[in-house]
């Protein structure tokens, strides 16, 4: 759990992910820039300074477990395990091609991630899964599960947000990427989530509501879920889809689109 | 007589015993499924999710994915709405997880319908790492269970609700992919799995007086299916029939006739639900209204050895 990095390192560090997750998908010709990008902040500080893992041995039996529920996000969690030694960052210049262990959806092939995800809804479950055992073997190792707010209209998140609260997972920290837009459009107009934070509350959660490119506020919120004892947390991070590049935040339409290489270069340009 | 939902509990209960790393879960079913026996022993290993199907198959791959070996079990009607968790979380995550679905077939009896399994096999083989089981009694079941344990990777056990008459001794090895013949006979092949086993020995000893002799085999494991015995009965015998408490599509008689169309061509004649749902009734009524049953099956043999 030893922060490796500091606020500038991780504010510096989330800008030259953001350029390597437009630069892949664009090669790529495929992907998900819009909740890629949403998310660097939440993952990104989570390795930097709270997770407990080691890249050389990415199976130790005492490490924290980080499931990317929302799957179809998942460059932005291959990007983060590169950064930190997981795997080569050449690697991820073959990103969905064929015999590259990179799929699109997270795939468990690649070092530290630790369950295969894409069809939404599932992760939380999982990580209660994960959770179960720790309590059965008496560890205190934790489960991060980040889930979009979309992917929240599944009833199965309910499900197991009543399960970890019922069986006291304190060990279980949910994070919700809110970024606000799905596929075809708002989540306000597809199904309205609001109030996000009450209804964790009221299945049982500790809930936080806060600015979900804040590093800092993500460290304290890290912290606070850490310490929480008898419930599980839920980090509802509000953040933009597209974040970074002015033509793609809060527009739907970057949710499963590559980046043309004149759109690729207007986005790098504004991210210097 | 002895369901071989109980083989199954009894069966959990012992690998409790045997192996810190087991555990089980419920949707909210554990009685009736008989997974209570293991939840009695061991209730800090035991999980339920409430109803909540979809939950209880994610929460199974996760404690998969961290050491244990869950039990997932449920009425196999409601397996099917968690059939996406059991295609990603279990199956392409290829995660330890064995799942039971109970109260399978017709026998289910005055529930009706919808609690009637009818296309679980169907489903389940067709998807890819998942082993298939369909044992015949409580005995077999008992060691199906053990077996699907030591296997590694995803497993499918049906069991069913009734009591139904031991077919197999305590003495008889169980090896998943195998078909094990309990008769032979050179006439006709009749290949029945789980509740249509018995009469399938049934319907063989009635043709005896036709002056017809069937081989009965018991096939135990659907998937992976038993091509070497299948192609050898096809090449030897000839003719087939096949029987299951199931419908006609995608079931055991689909199995079978995927491998015969491809190795060695021969006639066969399905005994299934045809395409219909169940309704309230007692098995045997049920049975009889469905045409899943010795008479059927002897007919069937009949037909094709016309």
């Amino acid at each position: 759990m030893a922060q490796r990095l500091n606020i500038e390192e991780l504010k510096d560090t989330a800008r030259s992910l953001r350029r390597e997750i437009l630069k892949v998908i664009a090669k790529a010709g495929s992907g998900h820039p819009g909740g890629s990008l949403s998310s660097v902040e939440i993952i990104l500080t989570l390795y930097g300074t709270k997770l407990r893992f080691d890249p050389k041995q990415p199976e130790s039996p005492d490490r924290d477990v980080f499931i990317i529920s929302k799957g179809h996000g998942t460059l932005t969690a291959y990007a983060v395990l590169a950064e930190f030694g997981f795997f080569p960052k050449e690697e991820l210049q073959h990103f969905r091609e064929l015999d590259c262990r990179l799929q699109g959806h997270a795939h468990r092939s690649v070092p530290g991630i630790e369950a295969s995800t894409g069809s939404l809804g599932q992760g939380l479950s999982i990580a209660n899964g994960f959770a179960l055992a720790a309590k059965l073997d008496g560890s205190d190792r934790r489960t991060y599960c980040l889930l979009g707010d979309g992917e929240s209209q599944e009833g199965q998140v309910w499900e197991a947000a009543m399960t970890a609260a019922h069986r006291n997972l304190n060990n279980v920290c949910a994070i919700v990427d809110a970024n606000g837009v799905q596929q075809n459009g708002p989540v306000s107009t597809i199904k309205d989530l609001e109030p996000l934070a009450d209804k964790w509350q009221s299945f049982g959660w500790n809930a936080l509501d806060i600015d979900g490119h804040d590093v800092e506020a993500l460290i304290k919120a890290y912290d606070a879920a850490e310490k929480e004892t008898s419930k599980p947390t839920v980090i509802i991070a509000r953040t933009k889809k597209g974040k970074g590049i002015s033509f793609m935040e809060g527009n739907h339409k970057w949710h499963g689109k590559a980046p043309k290489p004149d759109e690729l270069e207007a986005a790098l340009a504004e991210l210097k | 007589m002895k369901a071989t939902r109980d083989g199954f509990g009894e069966a959990l209960l012992e690998l409790g015993k045997q192996n810190e790393n087991v555990v089980a879960l419920s949707a909210d079913l554990e009685d009736s499924t008989r997974a209570e026996y293991f939840k009695k022993e061991f209730p800090d290993r035991f999980f339920t999710t409430g109803i909540a199907e979809q939950d209880m198959f994610g929460t199974a791959a996760g404690l998969a994915l961290a050491g244990k070996i869950p039990f997932a079990c449920s009425f196999a009607v409601f397996l099917l709405r968690g059939i996406d968790q059991i295609r990603i979380s279990i199956c392409y995550n290829n995660t330890n997880v064995k799942i039971n679905g109970s109260h399978t077939g017709l026998m289910v009896g005055p529930d009706g319908a919808t609690a009637q399994a009818m296309e679980d096999i169907a489903i389940f083989r067709a998807l890819p790492n998942m082993t298939v089981l369909v044992p015949a009694d409580s005995n077999e079941t008992n060691k199906a269970t053990i077996a699907a344990a030591e296997h590694q990777g995803p497993v499918y056990i049906r069991t069913g609700r009734a009591p139904v008459p031991d077919i197999t001794s305590e003495n008889d090895p169980f090896e998943i992919g195998k078909i094990r013949l309990l008769r032979e006979g050179k006439d006709v092949a009749i290949f029945a799995a789980g509740s249509t086993v018995q009469p399938a020995l049934d319907a063989a000893d009635a043709l005896v007086k036709d002056g017809i002799k069937a081989t009965v085999a018991n096939v135990s494991t659907i998937k992976p299916i038993d091509t070497e015995t299948i192609t050898r009965l096809a090449k030897e015998i000839g003719v087939f029939v096949t029987a299951e408490e199931h419908q006609i599509s995608c079931g055991v008689g689909s199995a079978i006739a995927e491998v015969t169309a491809q190795h060695c061509p021969v006639p066969i004649q399905m005994v299934a639900m045809m395409d219909k749902f169940g309704e309230s009734g007692q098995p045997d009524q049920l049975l009889d209204r469905y045409g899943i049953n010795a008479k059927s099956i002897a007919a069937a043999a009949k037909v094709a050895l016309k």
